[in-house]
């Protein structure tokens, strides 16, 4: 038998770069920026950039340490294997570090170049996600997405306070907005890869409480979603633009999760349809509601 | 032509990692300076 001196491979860039979660970040760098464009006040746009900058920059921190925190748990399932640190890409120690530096970076050039508030409403959601939902909740309860959603909320309300460095009832109506989207957006994806979460421990709703409990909450959810998706327009926030759209995406939002709702499985080889179109949809919709909410804003200063 | 010849060499393959990261590294570190110029200018206008 013969043995082979392994020479260790040098982490690439590129994994650096999707420790960060590029995919996620786009959607962050888009809920914030949608915050910062909504606000009454106007920011320079230089001040306006690295403030988005630093929102992604926190973000991918935070991403970077939720995958040091579980290489274990992603080597476990088919989605998450092929990632730096379970395809053995990356060392765990340089995750952790790359993460915390993303982290620290961020929040102190928020905090010199924009102001302290935004700063410490970033510090918050980057331990919000790396600590209270990775470390604590998520293997903890069924529960951990509803409380986790909370993360994701933050990057407008970090963008609005960019921008006027005030919090008031419309960026906490833009959070609550995000908060309650992400539970029926989560399970809707939990429901066709549960038993990849199952595997490996995680208590996702539909493994703890199984699939009918879960179809009721992501009804549940999606039926609050409505009314509140519609609060911007009925505290004056926002215009007749966001809130008919709001409303119509709010009725196909409610429309697609009955269908998931008020569904049996019927069986195994179930496709999973109507729970994968629901998924697909949540993410249009954030996207096309933030959107309408800029459009809208861009509408009244064009006068 | 072996399966031998299509295996690239790890030493070279780190190297060819290293490079790249260092000019990747440099970028950002450039684009770090520009921005930090760019705001000094912002604030004290």
């Amino acid at each position: 038998m013969t043995q082979q001196t392994a020479v260790p491979l040098v982490t690439d860039w590129r994994d650096f770069f999707a420790l960060t979660k590029p995919r996620v970040m786009s959607l962050v760098i888009f809920t914030g920026l949608c915050g910062m464009l909504a606000a009454p006040e106007r920011i320079h746009p230089v001040l306006g950039f690295t403030a988005i900058l630093c929102i992604a920059v926190g973000a991918g921190g935070a991403a970077a340490l939720n995958q040091w925190w579980e290489a274990d748990l992603d080597a476990g399932m088919r989605r998450t294997s092929g990632r730096p640190l379970p395809a053995g890409r990356m060392d765990r120690i340089n995750a952790r570090d790359f993460g915390v530096a993303l982290s620290v970076g961020s929040v102190l050039l928020m905090g010199v170049a924009i102001g302290w508030l935004a700063a410490v409403i970033l510090a918050l959601s980057i331990v919000y996600y790396a600590v209270v939902y990775t470390i604590w909740l998520k293997p903890r309860t069924p529960q951990n997405i509803v409380i986790g959603g909370g993360a994701g909320a933050f990057p407008p309300l970090i963008g609005w306070v960019a921008a006027t460095g005030d919090i008031t009832l419309m960026p906490i109506a833009l959070f609550a907005i995000i908060f309650f989207w992400t539970p029926p957006h989560f399970w809707s994806l939990a429901l066709f890869v549960q038993s990849d979460y199952a595997k490996v421990g995680i208590p996702m709703l539909p493994v703890v409480a199984g699939e009918v409990a879960t179809r009721r909450q992501i009804l549940l959810y999606s039926a609050l979603l409505l009314p509140l998706s519609l609060v911007p327009w009925m505290i004056g926030g926002a215009g007749s633009v966001y809130g008919l759209s709001a409303a119509a995406l709010s009725l196909a939002f409610l429309v697609l999760a009955t269908r998931v709702g008020l569904r049996r499985r019927s069986g195994e080889a179930d496709s999973m349809k109507p729970e994968k179109q629901l998924f697909a949809f949540s993410v249009i919709y954030l996207f096309a509601l933030f959107a309408a909410l800029v459009a809208d804003r861009w509408l009244v200063v064009q006068g | 032509m072996t399966a031998m010849n299509d295996v690239p060499d790890p030493e070279t393959e780190n190297t060819r990692i290293r490079r790249s990261r260092n000019k990747v590294l440099g970028l950002l570190l450039l684009a770090f300076v520009v921005l930090v110029y760019a705001i000094s200018i912002v604030k004290m206008n």
